[in-house]
C-alpha cells in the first residue's frame, strides 16, 4: 500500500513569530523544522504501510526557498522519499492555493491513501486535507483517532463533540490525524544517515503545471487590509507562595461566589 | 445587505450553540438569515426561527454520509442554480471546517478562518500570536465570502421569529467524493459539566509531572463543580483523552472562572481559554506567560498549593 503524508516545515514554534510588515504575511526565511503535528502522519503511514506487508511512504511538501530541513527529519523517521514544491509565485497562498499545489503534487505519487495532520501549527485553517480531497474528488475522513486499513478500504474512529463515530471509507481518501493518534518514533542514528540520500524531487508551479495565477498572492483572492495590536488583558495580582498562598486563593473563590 | 447563509449543525433536536451564535450576529446584519442543514430539520426548525432564521434548507436525513461533501455539493448546487448569498457562515467545527473547505473549492473562493469578528463587508478578524495581534482579512474573490468562526466569539440572542420555513435541498451525485460512511457513534460519558459549556473550568499541564497527578485537578474540578481540562502538552503525553484538551487545537472555553494548575500558558493554550472572565494560575515559574492574562497569580509548586487547597475546600476523594 503507498501513501502519502501531507507535512509542513514551519517556523519554529519555540521561536517568537513575526509579520513582515511589507506582506502582512508570517515571516517564513528562518530555518523551518517539521510541524510537529504532521510527526503524527508520518509515523501512521509508516505504521499502515508495515501492517499492509510493504509499500513506499512518500512525503509531500510546499515550501519557501527549496527548504528541505523538516523533510530530512522525516525522511530520518523511515519515510522513502519526498515531493518538495518550491516556487517564488507561491508566496502568499492561502489554504485553496496551498491544496491546490499539494493535490497535484500528491498526484504524482499516485498513493493509496493520503494523510494530514487536522491543522499546521503556524496557520490552523484546517480546511486544507479536505480542499485537497475536494480537488481530488476523494472520500474523506478528518480528526481521525484511530485507524486501520483493511480490505481496500479505511477504517477510522472520528473525532466528534460527544465522542466518536465509526466511519468506513473505501480506498483511495484522505485522512487527517489527530494529535496522540500515535506515538511517533525518534529517528535512529541509522535513520538519519540513510536520510541524507532518499530522493527528493523538487518541483515548481511549472512542472506540476498548475497556473501561477491560480496560486501564491495572484490566486488567493484575499486582500489582509491590516494587522492590529490587539488590546491586551490586564495582569492581575501575582503572588509568590509562603505556604499561606493557597487562603488566597480560597478568599477569591469566595469574592467570585464560587463557594 | 442581501442574504446570509448559517451552515446549522444540531445534535438530534438541539441546535448547536455555534449555530445560535452565528445568527445573532447574521441577523445584525441582514433581515435575511437562511440557515443550511445536512439532515432532517423538523425538529430543530422552531429553534431556528426563534433565534432568527427566516428559512432551513435541508438535504433531509444523509443516511450516514458525511457532511462535508454531501452538504458543499447540496450548497454550490444551489448556488448553480441561482441562489447568491452574499456571505456563508461556518463555526469551526468538525464538519464546519470539512463543509466549509469542500465549498471553497467548489466555487474557487477562498475561506476566510479562525475568525472572531466580522463587520458588514465580511472582512474577519482572526486574532494571532497568542491574541496580542489581529489580522483582518478582507475576500475580493467577488464569491460569496466563506467564513469560518471560532465558537463563542459571539453570543446567543432569540428574537422571537417564527418556525423557520423548511425547503428541501438537493444532495446531487458525488461520485467517489462521498464514499465515506457513518456506521456507529459513541458518546464518551463523562461527568460533571461539559467542558465548552462549564461555567468553572479546572486545567492542569505538564507542571503536574506526572500523569498520576492530574487526579489532583479532577477532584478540584468535582469539589467546585467543574469541568476538568488540558494543555496540549499532557494529552499528547497520553495523561488524558483528546476531549479535555482546551486551546487552539482542541476546545475554546469562556467559563467565568478559569483555573490554570501547572500551565506555562504557551500561545496554543492561551488562544483557549483567554476569554474566560476571571483566571487563576498556579505555576512555579514566574515567568510563566500565564502570569500576563491571570487575575490571580500563585507562583508556586502545584503538588503543595493543590493539595492545601483541597483540603481547605474539604474535597471528596
Amino acid at each position: 500500500m503507498n501513501v502519502a503524508v501531507c507535512v509542513k516545515q514551519i517556523p519554529d514554534p519555540a521561536d517568537p513569530g513575526a509579520i513582515d510588515p511589507e506582506t502582512k504575511t508570517l515571516k517564513r526565511d528562518v530555518k523551518l523544522i517539521l510541524d510537529e503535528s504532521d510527526s503524527y502522519g508520518v509515523e501512521m503511514a509508516l505504521q499502515l504501510v508495515d501492517a499492509a506487508g510493504g509499500g513506499e511512504v512518500t512525503l509531500v511538501s510546499m515550501a519557501p526557498n527549496n527548504e528541505v530541513n523538516g523533510l530530512r527529519t522525516a525522511l530520518a523517521m523511515g519515510a522513502d522519499k519526498a515531493i518538495l514544491v518550491s516556487d517564488d509565485a507561491l508566496a502568499g497562498s492561502d489554504a485553496l492555493g496551498t491544496a491546490k499545489i499539494l493535490a497535484a503534487a500528491i498526484a504524482r505519487a499516485n498513493p493509496d491513501l493520503v494523510l494530514a495532520a487536522t491543522e499546521s501549527s503556524d496557520g490552523y485553517t484546517g480546511t486544507v486535507p479536505e480542499q485537497i480531497a475536494e480537488l481530488m474528488g476523494l472520500p474523506s475522513v478528518t480528526f481521525a483517532k484511530e485507524i486501520t486499513v483493511a480490505d481496500g478500504a479505511v477504517s477510522v474512529k472520528r473525532q466528534t463533540e460527544a465522542g466518536f463515530d465509526q466511519v468506513e471509507c473505501p480506498l483511495p481518501a484522505v485522512v487527517s490525524v489527530t494529535a496522540g493518534v500515535v506515538e511517533p518514533r525518534y529517528p535512529s542514528f541509522k535513520g538519519i544517515m540513510a536520510a541524507k540520500s532518499k530522493p527528493v524531487e523538487e518541483l515548481g508551479c511549472a512542472d506540476l503545471g498548475v497556473d501561477a495565477g491560480a496560486v501564491g498572492w495572484a490566486g488567493a483572492g484575499q486582500d489582509i487590509v491590516a494587522i492590529e495590536e490587539a488590546d491586551a488583558r490586564q495582569a492581575g495580582e501575582v503572588i509568590e507562595d509562603d505556604g499561606e498562598a493557597y487562603q488566597r486563593v480560597v478568599g477569591f473563590l469566595q469574592e467570585l461566589k464560587v463557594i | 445587505m442581501g442574504t446570509i447563509w448559517v451552515h446549522a449543525e444540531a445534535a438530534g433536536d438541539q441546535v448547536a450553540s455555534t449555530t445560535l451564535e452565528l445568527l445573532a450576529k447574521a441577523r445584525t446584519l441582514s433581515e435575511s438569515v437562511e440557515c443550511v442543514y445536512g439532515g432532517d430539520a423538523s425538529g430543530i426548525a422552531a429553534q431556528l426561527g426563534a433565534h432568527g432564521a427566516t428559512a432551513v434548507h435541508a438535504t433531509g436525513d444523509l443516511g450516514g454520509a458525511l457532511q462535508g461533501p454531501s452538504v458543499a455539493a447540496a450548497m454550490a448546487g444551489a448556488i448553480a442554480g441561482g441562489a447568491s448569498p452574499d456571505a456563508v457562515l461556518f463555526g469551526t467545527t468538525y464538519d464546519g471546517r470539512d463543509v466549509a473547505g469542500r465549498l471553497s473549492v467548489k466555487l474557487d473562493a477562498p475561506v476566510v478562518t479562525n475568525v472572531v469578528d466580522f463587520d458588514g463587508d465580511f472582512v474577519g478578524i482572526e486574532p494571532v500570536f497568542g491574541g496580542t495581534i489581529n489580522v483582518k482579512t478582507a475576500n475580493t474573490s467577488g464569491k460569496p465570502k466563506i467564513l469560518l468562526v471560532r465558537p463563542k466569539s459571539f453570543e446567543a440572542a432569540e428574537s422571537g421569529g417564527a418556525p423557520a420555513s423548511i425547503s428541501p435541498l438537493a444532495v446531487p451525485d458525488l461520485g467517489a467524493a462521498g464514499a465515506a460512511r457513518v456506521v456507529d457513534s459513541f458518546v464518551e460519558e463523562s461527568e460533571g459539566p461539559k467542558l465548552d459549556e462549564a461555567s468553572i473550568v479546572v486545567s492542569g499541564g505538564r507542571g503536574l509531572g506526572e500523569s498520576d497527578k492530574y487526579a489532583m485537578v479532577e477532584q478540584l474540578a468535582s469539589r467546585l463543580g467543574a469541568a476538568a481540562g488540558a494543555s496540549r502538552a499532557i494529552v499528547d503525553a497520553g495523561w488524558v483523552p483528546y476531549s479535555y484538551q482546551v486551546g487552539q487545537t482542541g476546545k475554546v472555553v469562556k467559563p467565568d472562572v478559569y483555573i490554570a494548575a501547572g500551565i506555562s500558558g504557551a500561545t496554543q493554550h492561551l488562544v483557549g481559554m483567554k476569554g474566560s472572565k476571571t483566571i487563576i494560575a498556579i505555576n512555579k515559574d514566574p515567568e510563566a506567560p500565564i502570569f500576563g492574562v491571570a487575575d490571580l497569580g500563585i507562583v508556586g509548586d502545584v503538588h503543595k498549593v493543590l493539595p492545601q487547597l483541597l483540603e481547605a475546600l474539604g474535597a471528596a476523594d
